[in-house]
């Protein structure tokens, strides 16, 4: 299996204080990693230095075979980032967002056409494509602002809380978005506050006052925890952290 | 008797364009912990804003404690709690500051209500002189609440109290409110979680500004007319797939470990029949079991059903 995320010892500190505490681990790809933890355990700070806008202050990664403290332009060329605050922007509309991250990314004017072309079907806008992004549904949104993420088709797309507050039939559509991306062979890296959508992932790592505590199959931490729910998993876990955001 | 009524409320933005809450009724009983669920841009912060007389509801009427939001404005300020989504307090201010600050201006002091926040202050206390900017998000949410408390209101408004809050910390708070439930405060709370749902001892189901469905949250899990089954089977993805494409499955949604599935024709064969076809798809460990809705599944169902009669 490719490796596309591998961490040895990650270390972030600020100050005093540990945000991340020697955090270890591989993702491969095509995998859909799911990346919990509890409020204020670590997970943005960590988030932060994989995508390359924060320095370690310790340890190692290599993030898409670049070095997280040398290469991190190289980094975020080959990332996608989608967030449930930042996604795009509201005044300008469909098509000028597309074409704006596209170019941003270093599509051609052709790549672009196409592109565009084929994401506006797949997600049936054809009659949104001069309507201003603020002015869509949340849903339509988030799913588009999913699709352009992974517009310039790069290794990983990090997804930080993509379907807060969404309604459950759309939040279902996007995991199907998530899966087909996850096909093509992109890592899909994701945070959610949803414990359903924790089982929609291959592998789960838990973090808890800075430090991974567990890392597995849904399945197999479910066993691991005697728990029949990922819900139990995460509050058996998370109960016991010191520190909260 | 109804602290909190609402007929026909509506609201419009953007010259006539958004039909934000459209023609929304219900009513919250004296000391009843009342629920309001659905996603982001479903109205519901609209709908606090114009119980809290924040904003001028486009037609209805409504009232909190028996007087008008709209002509009796100052007399509801005076006498509710309300606690916005958004971190609202001074930020500049420390915990205490804020606190003492919120007292005076009702008029009353933090020792005179000091009994209905002690439990949630307690937590506090610690940080007592740090500025509410500087507090975690964990602690800025109990100040909010410690602060829409202190003057001892009727009703308690809450906006979305525990979205972006992991799953121990919104145990906490609905077990906070259920002891201010106790203290006999009603409280209208919003959330976007539908596991939530149960926590209330009645709830509305709202989407795109209407209400689907009202009741307590057992009656309307009673209300889901079909049988509801749940399959698993070692491939989940291209199981959901398959699922979607088999001439009998009605509905099929992914629901975490598990797909939920309803039939077409709902009689006791067909659950014969989806195993057989799973295993002419080569379906491996197959499990099938008759289940019990969840409200999300009811939420789904009204969605889908609505969609029917546009």
């Amino acid at each position: 299996m490719d490796t596309v995320i591998h961490t040895t010892k990650l270390t972030k500190r600020f100050g005093s204080f540990i945000a991340a505490n020697e955090i270890t681990f591989d993702v491969y790809r095509g995998e859909i990693f799911g990346f919990l933890g509890a409020n204020g355990a670590g997970k943005t700070t960590a988030m932060r230095m994989l995508c390359g806008l924060s320095k370690p202050s310790s340890g190692t990664a290599a993030i898409a075979g670049f070095d997280i403290y040398k290469q991190t332009e190289e980094i975020k060329k080959n990332i996608g980032y989608m967030s449930q605050k930042f996604s795009l922007y509201e005044d300008l509309t469909v098509l000028e967002n597309i074409r704006f991250f596209g170019g941003i990314y270093g599509l051609s004017d052709k790549q672009l056409k196409e592109k565009s072309e084929q994401l506006i079907a797949t997600l049936g806008m054809k009659n949104e494509t001069k309507k201003m992004v603020g002015a869509l549904p949340l849903g339509w949104k988030q799913k588009l602002s999913f699709s352009v993420a992974i517009l310039h088709e790069p290794k990983i797309v990090f997804l930080d809380e993509p379907t807060g507050g969404v309604d459950p039939v759309t939040r279902r559509q996007f995991w199907d978005l998530i899966y087909e991306a996850a096909d093509n062979g992109i890592t899909v890296f994701v945070t959610t506050h949803y414990m359903d959508e924790a089982e929609y992932c291959n592998r789960i790592s838990m973090m808890v006052d800075g430090e991974i505590k567990a890392l597995n199959t849904p399945a197999k931490l479910k066993q691991q925890y005697s728990a029949t729910s990922m819900d139990e998993v995460f509050y058996e876990l998370a109960r016991g952290a010191k520190r909260s955001e | 008797m109804k602290d909190v009524v609402l007929n026909n409320i509506a609201k419009i933005y953007n010259k006539g364009t958004v039909q934000a809450v459209n023609d929304v009724s219900f009513h919250v009983n004296k000391g009843e912990l009342f629920g309001l669920i659905g996603p982001d841009g479903a109205g519901k912060t609209s709908i606090f804003r114009i119980l809290t007389t924040l904003l001028l509801p486009d037609g209805g009427t409504a009232s909190v404690n028996g007087f008008d939001v709209v002509k009796d404005y100052k007399t509801i300020r005076k006498n509710v709690g309300y606690m916005p989504g958004r971190f609202s307090l001074y930020p500049d201010l420390s915990v205490q500051e804020n606190l003492n600050f919120f007292a005076s201006i009702f008029n009353t002091s933090v020792r005179e209500n000091y009994d209905l926040i002690k439990d949630i202050y307690i937590q506090l206390e610690s940080f007592k002189d740090r500025r509410a900017g500087k507090l975690s998000g964990g602690m800025k949410q109990k100040l909010a609440l410690c602060c829409a408390l202190i003057h001892r209101p009727t009703v308690l408004f809450l906006d979305e109290p525990t979205t972006g809050v992991d799953v121990v910390s919104r145990k906490e708070f609905w077990e906070m409110l259920k002891r201010l439930k106790q203290q006999g405060i009603t409280i209208l709370v919003s959330t976007p979680y539908m596991d939530e749902a149960t926590l209330c001892e009645r709830i509305a189901l709202i989407q795109n500004g209407s209400i689907m469905s009202i009741d307590t949250p057992q009656n309307i899990i009673e209300q889901f007319s079909e049988n509801l089954f749940a399959v698993k089977s070692d491939n989940m993805g291209s199981l959901l797939q398959d699922l979607k494409n088999i001439e009998i499955v009605k509905s099929c949604n992914a629901f975490g470990a598990y797909h939920h599935v309803t039939f077409k024709d709902d009689n006791q064969e067909m659950k014969e029949a989806l195993i057989r076809v799973l295993e002419e798809k080569q379906h491996t460990n197959i499990e099938l079991n008759p289940i019990t809705a969840t409200i999300e599944d009811c939420f789904i169902k009204l969605m889908e059903d609505k969609e029917w009669t546009l």
